[in-house]
């Protein structure tokens, strides 16, 4: 064991192979690793990022389906209860119209009565008068008695 | 063991494995051993020298490659590597500096590699080497990391940067304060430049030495495992098993060591 020049080239070894590693080996590799370092965050910041993003969509779909329902179930009472309207509206009508028309024939009929009573009233005359007539040709004068048989029919 | 015809003893095989491929660039020869300061273990050089070349090439191939989508395999595993270290300066450094962390990678990554040449058996590669040159004699030691010169050379460029740091973290005065001034205050200046003197001469010291101790006795253990000749394959397993938790502690030591210390330089105490 002897110490000699062999240590002033073992140090010029180590000085070139210091300087390689500082110029070509670390830099580059540093980089590289700084980078994928970088972009392995990126992706995860991103997926945790889509991972919220699906929630709140899950969350948004989930309220829209709700509010949908409701508005859906208020839509369908709010027809069921104008049907019922409809259908009451109608009742009311139809029972205004028929009430109307049963008024009406029964004001017809009652004039269809009168005037057949009328009528009957005028030919009950008459026959009494022809009766009367037949009866008492000779000496009963029909205009005579016309006075009393017009005061016969107001009676009748 | 190389079959050298006998002239090989147990001494002398062991001696072999230690020693060197040693280049002297000036004439301090005994008995053919280099002994002055200008001997280059060309050995050291080679393999530390071609193993960063390799595995450090291979990183900033997969690095210019590197994309932030889906990684390959190859860019996979080198930012597995670089993220660990990453995370230990991440965790130890608080202060801002872009030499920490590719300082921590160097070195866990080269002191690792380097370190792992010792898993491969004692004989395989001086043997090949051998048979390849020819000379049945040449030395030839595979793992840089016994070789106290490499691991000096790293704590001491270590110590300088932590230095270097301190000073440009918090000033010259203020570092100049922090030397003389903790932690008895100013009026026991010469003790404080003492204990910070000691502090910082312990660090490199240790640093290095811990790991070159390691590896160099580790080492020692395959090698002597490997002299037991068919007994070795029950024994070399196990030691090999283990040896890989040491290599990867030592240079996750040596690495987290090197971040505690640049930390401290960093800091104000």
């Amino acid at each position: 064991m002897n110490i000699n020049a062999t240590l002033i080239g073992q140090a010029i070894w180590f000085a070139l192979f210091i300087w390689i590693t500082m110029k070509y080996v670390w830099p580059p590799l540093q980089k590289a690793m700084a980078d994928r370092q970088a972009q392995i965050a990126d992706g995860l910041a991103a997926a945790e990022r889509g991972k919220h993003e699906q929630e709140l969509a899950a969350k948004r779909s989930a309220d829209a389906l709700r509010e949908a329902k409701e508005k859906s179930s208020d839509l369908i009472a709010q027809a069921e209860k104008r049907a019922q309207q409809i259908v009451e509206e109608a009742k009311g009508t139809a029972k205004v119209e028929a009430d109307k028309v049963v008024a009406g024939a029964k004001a017809e009929i009652d004039q269809e009565v009168e005037r057949a009573k009328q009528v009957l009233r005028e030919r009950v005359a008459e026959l009494a008068v022809a009766g009367a007539e037949k009866i008492l040709r000779k000496e009963i004068n029909a205009s005579a008695h016309a006075d009393m048989l017009v005061a016969l029919k107001q009676d009748l | 063991m190389s079959a050298d015809g006998g002239t090989l003893t147990t001494t002398g095989y062991i001696e072999h494995h230690l020693t060197n491929l040693a280049v002297c660039a000036d004439s301090a020869k005994v008995d053919g051993v280099c002994t002055g300061f200008w001997t280059f273990h060309l050995d050291t050089l080679l393999v530390s020298g071609i193993l960063g070349l390799v595995v450090f090439g291979f990183m900033a191939l997969m690095a210019s490659r590197a994309t932030a989508g889906v990684p390959s395999g190859g860019q996979n595993f080198v930012e597995m590597v670089v993220g660990l270290v990453d995370q230990q300066v991440r965790d130890t450094f608080h202060g801002k500096s872009a030499l920490v962390t590719p300082l921590a990678i160097t070195i866990f990554v080269w002191v690792f590699v380097m370190n792992a040449m010792d898993l491969i058996p004692v004989d395989f590669l001086p043997t090949a080497l051998q048979a390849a040159t020819g000379n049945h004699h040449l030395p030839f030691k595979f793992v840089p990391t016994t070789d106290p010169n490499l691991t000096f050379a790293m704590s001491l460029t270590v110590f300088a940067i932590s230095i270097f740091m301190g000073l440009k973290v918090k000033g010259f005065g203020h570092f100049m304060h922090e030397v003389f001034a903790v932690p008895f205050g100013l009026k026991m200046a010469p003790v404080n430049l003492l204990f910070r003197i000691v502090e910082e001469i312990a660090r490199p010291i240790s640093l290095s030495l811990r790991l070159f101790g390691n590896m160099y006795a580790g080492e020692m253990v395959f090698i002597l495992i490997a002299l037991l000749g068919i007994y070795q394959l029950p024994l070399a397993l196990p030691w090999e098993l283990f040896h890989i938790l040491i290599i990867t502690l030592q240079a996750f030591v040596f690495m987290m060591l090197t971040i505690v210390y640049m930390s401290m330089a960093a800091e104000s105490h």
